[in-house]
């Protein structure tokens, strides 16, 4: 395959019509971008004490997903005394690391989140308003976009999509262990949570623009590829509500680690159904 | 039934403007055209509008109505919040020439940049065998009017003139698309269209798709799919693994 190589020529320019207004809409555009600064600034705020907090992230027999996968040693202290019913991943990192392991666990979960595409659209308009809606001029006098360092690495998305698949299976283990109590498989509310968090998780990276473009995008010839062509499809159609999938998986998560910690402080009793 | 509608209409040329009010007579299940016409035609005879069809199918008649950029013809009256003006200006991304009327020719210059469609070696020239699946992917893109909107929109160009030197803007987005994804093209389009015609300048906030008048999901379906086949050319290193132990042309799959 041969590469394009065309030089530009420089566009025409002149005066544009003289409307001092920065924007003429009469409408309420300031509520979208205001409602979505209002619950990320939330759930940035929530996650960042939950991870610092580095306790009650751990109440028989759920695992917060903030925490999870619990790569650190300290993750033991945990456990100590408890039933350990995971399997042994602790001291996978050693034990150097003296802060909270949910600040490792994030990485991925926080990597894939921040550079989708459905985040970058919603942060770029409400929080650094470039621009806040459509037809309103941004603030900023210069911009580049995404063609400089950091943004650059908002094209890392496909790397972090790859490795929450990962994850994925971890939160879906959890998930799993959240029936195996003490006294053998039952199943109480946190099992329920656990299991639709990494459910809305798995919906979530599969409708995502990345997968979309893996399972069958980036194919010149449907014709040739029918199954991959199918799950295109399939992908297709989830992706069409992958925003929805992600705020509510994204509040989902949230609203799991809250339950777990209520119940690790005894806020809330833990009950079992059987 | 007849009503009185309110017009601030932006009148002007490069050397500057202002708003007009026109108070014109407006009947039920007009557009926003039949209003300007009815001005023009009782009021300011020396109006510039530019409109072709009235049905949507040119893209000539694009302008800013109440600051959002829609087809004059294809926006109602009825649409628009009862009892109040209703605005127009010309496009703000080009340059004025005068009323409603802008130079759009930007768009023109960089439509003869594109490089055209470059036939396989497996099938030279025309007719193509295609199936239809293959082609009805890229039939979404050949549903464009080139009525600029999208182009008018994108806060890229709109908010920054400098820009206009480096970016080809998202009705071009598409037509790259509409190319890279054609079975039978062998042109690699991607390093260029991330490095020349400026992709990587676009942060996907969706204002083309919002504006687009044939509802091509300009986004999801184009810019979106040309930045991972970006990624898989330039960032991604598991497939560059891959490329490496097992090369193969694209234009194969």
């Amino acid at each position: 395959m041969t590469a394009a190589t065309t030089t530009p020529t420089p566009p025409r320019t002149g005066p544009r019509a003289a409307i001092a207004a920065k924007t003429l809409r009469k409408d309420r555009w300031r509520l979208e971008p205001t409602a979505y600064a209002i619950l990320f600034l939330l759930f940035v705020g929530y996650v960042a004490w939950a991870a610092w907090e580095n306790a009650d992230y751990y109440a028989r027999p759920y695992l917060s997903p903030l925490y999870s996968p619990c790569l650190a040693s300290i993750c033991a202290n945990v456990r100590a005394g408890s039933h350990i019913v995971h399997p042994p991943r602790v001291g996978f990192i050693g034990t150097w690391w003296a802060v909270s392991p949910a600040l490792l666990a994030l990485i991925i979960p926080g990597g894939l989140r921040t550079t989708c595409y459905y985040y970058r659209k919603a942060y770029y308009r409400a929080i650094w308003r470039a621009p806040q809606a459509c037809g309103v001029a941004e603030p900023h006098r210069r911009y580049t976009g995404e063609t400089r360092f950091p943004l650059i690495l908002q094209n890392l998305h496909r790397l972090f999509f790859i490795l929450a698949l990962l994850v994925n299976g971890v939160l879906t283990w959890d998930a799993f262990e959240s029936f195996r109590w003490p006294g053998g498989w039952n199943m109480g509310v946190g099992s329920i949570i656990l299991t639709l968090n990494a459910a809305l998780l798995w919906m979530y990276s599969l409708s995502c623009h990345s997968c979309r473009h893996i399972i069958g995008g980036r194919l010149k010839h449907f014709s040739r590829h029918p199954v991959r062509f199918w799950l295109w499809g399939v992908v297709s159609k989830l992706n069409q509500s992958h925003m929805q999938i992600a705020l509510v998986s994204m509040v989902w998560v949230a609203l799991t680690d809250l339950y777990i910690r209520m119940v690790a402080v005894g806020w809330i009793p833990n009950p079992r159904f059987f | 039934m007849s009503y009185d509608l309110t017009l601030n209409i932006w009148r002007g040329d490069a050397n500057g403007g202002d708003f007009a009010e026109y108070v014109v007579p407006a009947e039920e299940g007009q557009v926003v055209l039949d209003a300007v016409h009815r001005a023009q035609a009782t009021m300011a005879n020396d109006l510039a509008v530019r409109w072709n069809c009235k049905a949507g199918k040119c893209g000539s008649c694009s302008a800013e109505i109440n600051g959002r950029p829609r087809l004059m013809c294809m926006t109602r009256l009825s649409s628009l919040p009862q009892g109040e003006p209703v605005t127009i200006t010309p496009l703000r991304t080009f340059p004025i020439i005068r009323d409603l009327v802008t130079d759009v020719s930007f768009n023109y210059e960089r439509a003869k940049q594109v490089p055209a469609f470059t036939p396989t070696a497996e099938q030279p020239q025309a007719p193509f065998t295609m199936h239809q699946v293959d082609v009805q992917r890229s039939q979404e893109f050949r549903k464009c009017i080139e009525c600029w909107l999208c182009q008018n929109v994108c806060h890229v160009i709109r908010d920054h003139e400098e820009n206009k030197e480096h970016y080809a803007g998202p009705r071009f987005f598409i037509r790259y698309a509409e190319l890279d994804m054609h079975p039978n093209d062998a042109l690699d389009r991607k390093e260029f269209v991330q490095d020349v015609q400026g992709l990587g300048y676009c942060n996907i906030t969706k204002c083309c798709t919002e504006v687009c008048p044939e509802s091509i999901k300009i986004t999801d379906n184009a810019i979106i799919a040309l930045k991972e086949r970006v990624v898989d050319a330039k960032y991604d290193p598991v497939v560059r693994f891959f490329r490496r132990r097992r090369p193969r042309s694209a234009s194969s799959e």
